[in-house]
């Protein structure tokens, strides 16, 4: 008896090669697939190929694309700079958290989609509506984050800190905002996630630009389906560097400590 | 058995008056510490021995100023204590190091009054003080537990307080680490000569290293007695006095000295 490997078994793939192959796999049964069915469900991998080419050619891809991460920056980098501060300290003052606990939970669960109306009123079509809504999907997520953020402290950080005499503006800064920054990651994180959905939708009806913008617009314009997915396609590559970027922050040195203790 | 209480020290550094601490949680009251009274002289190293859940915590936090007392008053130099200050400062358990700051960063903690100069130069001094050489840019999680430990201390010492409050610092490590630890923890006291609040409910650590032990008893705490430990450092732990002294505590305590 033994466990020796067979002479002649299926090489080995290296286990980092293995979703790539399988990804691989699956283009290829969708090529097959559309082949054989010639019709209009879905373009083939080949079409979509060339329809972003086409993109290419006509200098739209990059253009859509800056259309939509511009937005995005604005958006969501001004729900960061706002949420998060805000958010720790209504979380560190229980008499703030309590006065504003039921106006969040209120406003939380409204999805930034239905605020398309108002934004669209107030700012018109174009990237101001786009970045309001965005701004809207990133800040109450953050705000909340933020409020957990800053309760989940360990109090032994905050009493060595009081006791080296910081003043309360100090122990945000220098004990309170470090000891949250794990926290706030996963919270960035997932934020981010939202709002690269957010203008995606907001681009379909507020303005005339982005990759949101791209997919209804192919529709509507000679239904051509190759650039619809095309767009899809490129959202979700998109979307994964911007996870890739932000994944990137939790191998900070300074940032890293929570996830290598215990 | 000596006991005394007044410190042995000439000046006094703390006045513990007539404290009393009662918590409410959930609607119920519990009385944690009854009628403490104690002086700790300056430059003197006291030991707070009694069982877990006695108050021990809650004391020593009171005389730190992260807790107001129920009733009574503690004085430092003097002065009644309202709120926490760098002239007393805590060392909690390893637990208490920044762990988003290097071991640099971590000592200088509390130096930012100071120069560049002044604090890299206060930062090194400590650094080897407690053995941290060559980990100056390292993160406490590249730390082991008994070098977290001296960090804290040193983080302690670099504010240069009159006084270090130490609540069972070394209970989270291993028994050979923790022998060290005394060893150089004494070492630093007999360096610096800050007076030493030490809280422990480890009755050999109480008489290996306090000029006096303050024995409490279960809750409500009172202060049942108060053990002058009249042995020069460094001690040897297996003279007729050391066992005597330990042997006395245990009794008093109430634990006959067998396994
Ligand atoms: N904030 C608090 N609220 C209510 N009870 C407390 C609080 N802090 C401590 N206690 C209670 O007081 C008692 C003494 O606690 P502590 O001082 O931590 O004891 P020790 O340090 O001697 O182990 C314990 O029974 C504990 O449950
Ligand atoms: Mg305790």
């Amino acid at each position: 008896m033994s466990f020796e490997e067979k002479p002649g078994a299926v090489i080995k793939v290296p286990v980092w090669l293995r979703p790539w192959l399988l990804l691989a796999v699956l283009l290829v049964l969708w090529q097959i697939a559309i082949q054989r069915h010639p019709g209009q469900l879905l373009p083939g991998p080949w079409g979509v190929v060339g329809g972003i080419a086409d993109l290419l050619r006509h200098g739209l891809l990059l253009k859509y694309v800056v259309a939509s991460l511009f937005r995005v920056t604005w958006g969501f980098g001004l729900a960061v700079i706002l949420a998060v501060p805000l958010g720790m300290v209504i979380g560190w003052y229980t008499r703030a958290e309590m006065a504003l606990n039921p106006i969040i939970q209120i406003l939380r669960p409204i999805s930034p989609l239905a605020w398309i109306p108002i934004a669209i009123l107030w700012f018109g079509v174009g990237d101001l509506s786009a970045i309001f809504l965005i701004f809207l999907g990133s800040f109450f997520p953050l705000l909340l984050t933020a409020m957990n953020a800053v309760r989940g402290v360990p109090a032994v950080y905050v009493n060595a800190g009081r006791n080296f005499g910081l003043r309360p503006i100090d122990l945000f800064v220098r004990i309170l905002y470090p000891a949250a920054v794990p926290q706030l990651i996963i919270g960035l994180r997932i934020t981010l996630g939202i709002a690269w959905l957010v203008v995606v939708a907001a681009e379909m009806i507020a303005v005339n630009s982005g990759l949101g913008f791209l997919i209804v617009d192919a529709r509507n314009a000679g239904n051509r389906y190759d650039l619809v997915v095309a767009g899809m396609v490129i959202i979700g590559l998109i979307g994964l560097l911007l996870d890739w970027g932000i994944r990137s922050l939790e191998r900070v040195k300074s940032f890293r400590w929570s996830y290598s203790e215990e | 058995m000596e006991s005394s209480v007044a410190a042995s020290a000439t000046r006094i550094a703390v006045q513990v008056e007539d404290v009393g601490m009662i918590f409410t949680r959930d609607g119920k009251q519990t009385l944690v510490l009854d009628n403490i009274n104690l002086e700790v002289g300056e430059g003197e190293f006291v030991c707070l021995l009694g069982p877990s859940g006695c108050g021990k915590s809650t004391l020593l936090n009171i005389m730190a100023g992260f807790l107001s007392p129920t009733s009574g008053t503690v004085r430092v130099g003097g002065e009644v204590v309202q709120g926490p200050d760098p002239r007393r400062i805590v060392v909690f358990q390893e637990r208490g190091v920044f762990p988003w700051l290097t071991v640099e960063e971590n000592i200088g903690f509390g130096l930012a009054a100071l120069d560049r100069k002044e604090r890299q130069h206060r930062i090194n001094h400590y650094v080897g003080m407690v053995g941290l050489k060559g980990f100056e840019n390292s993160y406490p999680s590249d730390l082991s537990g008994g070098m977290k430990q001296r960090l804290e201390v040193a983080r302690a010492l670099a504010v240069n307080p009159d006084m270090l409050l130490l609540d069972e610092p070394f209970g989270a490590l291993d028994s050979i680490t923790r022998l060290t630890m005394r060893r150089e923890l004494l070492r630093i006291w007999e360096a610096e000569r800050k007076t030493i609040l030490f809280v422990t409910h480890d009755i050999d650590e109480a008489v290996q290293l306090a000029d006096r032990v303050v024995v409490m008893s279960a809750r409500p705490a009172t202060i049942q007695q108060i053990v002058t430990i009249d042995i020069p450092h460094p001690r040897d732990l297996s003279s007729p006095r050391y066992l005597e002294l330990r042997d006395g505590i245990f009794q008093q305590i109430g634990l006959a000295h067998h396994v």
